[in-house]
């Protein structure tokens, strides 16, 4: 049995005391314990932010990328390496700014891989710039006079591109966020989970004390049905008063790209052994030659 | 006797099927046991502008195009109009009569000129209008006496995949164009290319098919790219090979992508491979680093075109040598190999995955448009390919690890800087890569001494790769009053140059720098003392392995050739320009 200890790193966290990330980290390590899935089994693949040092504190195969590239390296570790378990943790910043290309990408591909971003909707790093998900009017360093960009919607984007799981979870309800990250994880596809992660440093006015009251689960909805596209559509555009979270959309039983690469039939690329040529082999290469 | 050596130029629009008829008929020379060189020069456009391909053909081995041709195939009025000078005296020039030309100049310089309705007889015999290029090549058969039934097996390789009509329908056209040639021009023409008996069976390569056919005997099992003019064919062949062969070939939605995927595979431990162009590489060139910075054993192929920018897409030049060579912020290990014939690309393709995995670094194999598209005759054996051997250097395998006591180091300090490599997925070597600098056991540091040593660690990792750089090839004779030096893609044309100087009577020999980085300056200088006059040819406009050469050997270059005009050198071009240094 895998314990939630084994994912524990003697390396602690650099985060502000209240930070989000420590309850996504503490939900992450939830649950792969949880899933019984051992450190070496998974490989964490993150960008660059606070958020990104994740793999950083955990005792995990880590591979800590560059800004806005976790998905892409995730990828082409999944394709050599399908039988790993293949983690993004990464941030707005990254996964929605500078990574939201590869997003919409990594999405349309289904690779088998599980994307966790903690969307704080300000640059914590580099101490206090609007992100891509900062509303409309945010004032901050490099908006002075509010900002005039319109936030993303990452839930309508992952939507539009064809991902089959998209959920939202909250680390101040740690139970819930571990039980999204956990479907998202078993579910066989790309899974996106955006995280409403508290910045109590640069962003108060959208941390613990705003999701509170808002915040609603969708699992609770009496009626909503997470495989009905239309319906997922209406509530990724749901956000103010009330802002939903859980799964937004699951869709199972679609072929994901490493069940569609018949080189990938014969088991994880990485242990394929490099192949004997023989003289028939090396007779056939010549002959398109000649 | 009939000339038995010669230059085709086949001129048309895109979309005529100029280059894929060039191809054709190189094959179909090399199937009659011609030797062959082949080079395609084209606009980056779908339809129309003006394409040429050209072939030339001889009984002795070709490292080169020359820039005289014997028989112009003109598809259209501008390939007569650009190509018609350029015919030597005895030679010809094909062409529908619709088109414009002027025999009086033809007349007077000794150029016949052999008027064929192409499209006609292509039309005649159930074909498209675009089969014209068929019937030129069935002229140009007959014109030379050349085997219709070697073209006809080539017709029949390249037009099976369209289904048997087509191919019965241009065998059709090839020889009606190409008795409807001999009846009307039979003896009129003094070149002869018959089929040579007896000689070996040859292969047609170019250069991306050659690193291809490398890196694929060399255990890369991953290919990531997007498409970028001139290095597709290499994304194209191995995608088309993929399944067959075991590699995973993925079509990325940019270069970025495809950099980060070779990341993402070769950190897991898979054989991994990006080609690319200069703009391609643009984008990589933080993953670069990232490769560097984790010790990641990553292979790039670049294949240079006319920069900055789109520059000339379609096109030739070395301009990219000192960009490849420092890429990325900061200093880290990178070995970068600049092969110069096919023999070299195929040798490249693997021997980079060997040297990336031994030193844990990012390996560039530089070509270029020139050495990437030209296509030459090579003997069946010229490739070892049971020669190729694969070494992953200090990789540690499941055993290793499950005799680990205490705690891996990824990054342990060595003295040779190579530390021990564990792929992910063993109980006992659970460690981080990232891109932030970082202690042994792969943690986050912003410590001094550990930054310190960690950049001595890598760095020693160069030390010990210049062991296995091997240094310039010399060819001629080992003193001469002149000696030529090249990199990557002038080794051909160098090597004609030193065979015309010597006919001439002048004493020449060339050099040919094959591995760059990092660079083998003793063996350069070494290689180089014997030099009396040294003249460095580069397609390139400020010399950039000249100043590498200097900076490194202290020896001076005396003169230089350099071309940056979008065109390969040649022979005669470099023969010119020599006449002026």
């Amino acid at each position: 049995m895998v314990e939630f200890q084994d994912y524990r790193s003697p390396v602690r966290p650099t985060w502000c005391k209240g930070c989000g990330d420590y309850g996504i980290w503490n939900a992450l390590k939830f649950a792969l314990s949880e899933l019984d899935l051992a450190p070496h089994e998974v490989l964490m693949v993150s960008g660059i932010g606070c958020g990104s040092k994740t793999p950083d504190y955990t005792h995990v195969n880590g591979l800590h990328t560059l800004h806005g590239r976790s998905l892409p390296a995730a990828t082409g570790a999944r394709l050599a390496n399908h039988g790993a378990e293949v983690i993004c943790v990464h941030g707005d910043g990254d996964g929605y700014g500078m990574g939201l290309g590869h997003m919409m990408h990594a999405a349309r591909r289904n690779l088998d891989i599980t994307d966790v971003v903690q969307n704080n909707r300000v640059y914590g790093l580099t101490k206090g710039q609007y992100s891509p998900t900062s509303p409309e009017g945010f004032v901050s360093k490099t908006s002075p006079q509010g900002a005039i960009d319109r936030p993303v919607n990452p839930w309508a984007l992952a939507l539009a591109a064809g991902a089959t799981f998209i959920g939202r979870g909250f680390p101040a309800d740690l139970r819930h966020l571990v039980e999204v990250i956990k479907k998202a994880i078993q579910h066989r596809g790309y899974a996106l989970v955006d995280v409403l992660q508290p910045c109590v440093s640069f962003n108060r006015a959208y941390a613990y004390d705003y999701y509170q009251p808002r915040v609603y689960k969708l699992e609770e909805e009496s009626g909503y049905d997470p495989s009905d596209r239309a319906m997922a559509w209406e509530r990724a555009h749901e956000w103010g008063d009330r802002i939903p979270m859980g799964i937004l959309y699951q869709v199972e039983g679609e072929p994901t790209y490493e069940d569609q690469v018949p080189v990938l039939q014969e088991g994880p690329l990485v242990k394929q052994t490099f192949r004997e040529w023989t003289e028939n082999d090396f007779e056939a290469l010549r002959s398109e030659f000649i | 006797m009939a000339t038995r050596e010669m230059t085709f130029k086949i001129g048309g629009e895109a979309g005529q099927g100029v280059e894929s008829s060039g191809a054709g008929f190189a094959k179909a020379f090399a199937r009659a046991g011609w030797h062959v060189f082949g080079t395609q020069d084209y606009y980056s456009r779908i339809r129309g502008g003006h394409n040429f391909y050209q072939i030339r053909v001889a009984e002795t081995p070709l490292y080169s195009h020359v820039d005289s041709i014997d028989l112009l195939l003109a598809l259209t009025q501008e390939a007569v109009d650009r190509h018609c000078d350029e015919v030597v005296p005895g030679g010809g020039v094909i062409c529908e009569e619709c088109l414009e030309v002027d025999c009086a100049t033809l007349d007077k310089r000794d150029v016949s000129y052999f008027p064929i309705p192409l499209t006609d007889i292509a039309k005649e015999q159930g074909g498209a209008e675009v089969m014209r290029n068929t019937a030129a090549l069935g002229a140009a058969a007959g014109l030379t006496g050349f085997p219709l039934e070697v073209m006809a097996s080539v017709i029949e390789d390249n037009f099976r995949k369209k289904g048997t009509e087509a191919v019965q329908v241009n065998l059709r056209v090839a020889e009606a164009a190409y008795h409807w040639t001999q009846d009307k021009f039979g003896e009129g023409f003094d070149y002869e290319l018959p089929r040579i008996e007896d000689a070996p069976r040859r292969m047609v390569m170019d250069g991306n098919q050659a690193i291809a056919l490398g890196a694929l005997l060399g255990g890369c099992k991953f290919v990531a790219g997007y498409p970028m003019t001139p290095a597709t064919s290499v994304l194209q062949w191995m995608a088309t090979h993929g399944d067959r062969y075991g590699v995973v070939v993925k079509h990325t939605e940019d270069e970025i992508a495809a950099m980060m995927m070779i990341i993402g595979a070769a950190h897991m431990g898979v054989r991994a491979l990006a080609p690319t162009s200069g703009g391609g590489f643009s984008l990589m060139t933080e993953g670069l680093g990232l490769a560097g910075m984790t010790e990641t054993p990553v292979v790039v192929v670049e294949a240079q075109r006319p920069g900055p920018a789109t520059g000339l897409a379609t096109r030739t030049e070395q301009g990219d040598l000192l960009f490849v060579l420092h890429a990325s912020q900061g200093e880290f290990p990178r070995i970068i190999l600049s092969p110069g014939t096919i023999e070299e690309c195929f040798d490249a393709g693997w021997r980079a995955f060997n040297l990336a995995e031994t030193y844990q670094c990012p390996v560039i194999i530089l070509s270029d448009n020139f050495l990437a598209n030209s296509v030459r005759t090579i003997e069946k054996d010229a490739l070892d390919f049971s020669g190729v051997h694969i070494d992953r250097g200090q990789l540690l395998t499941e055993k290793d690890l499950d005799a680990l006591e205490g705690e891996y180091l990824r990054y342990a300090y060595t003295k040779s800087g190579i530390s021990p490599r564990a792929l992910p997925g063993h109980p006992k070597a659970v460690y981080q890569a990232t891109g932030n600098e970082h202690s042994p056991d792969g943690q986050l540091t912003e410590e001094r001494e550990p930054r310190r040593l960690q950049m001595e660690k890598r760095l020693a990792k160069l030390e010990c790769a210049l062991t296995e750089m091997r240094g310039p090839v010399p060819y001629g004779p080992k003193k001469a009053e002149t000696t030529l030096v090249g990199w990557g893609s002038t080794y051909g044309p160098l090597r004609e140059t030193v065979d015309l100087l010597t006919e001439q009577g002048e004493s020449a020999n060339m050099l040919h720098i094959r591995d760059v980085w990092p660079f083998p300056a003793d063996a350069v200088r070494e290689a180089l003392s014997d030099a009396q006059r040294t003249v460095m040819v580069e397609g390139n406009a400020t010399g950039q392995m000249a100043s590498l050469v200097e900076a490194h050997t202290g020896v001076n270059i005396d003169h230089h050739i350099r071309r940056y005009d979008g065109r390969p050198f040649s022979p005669q071009y470099i023969m010119a320009r020599l006449e002026e240094v």
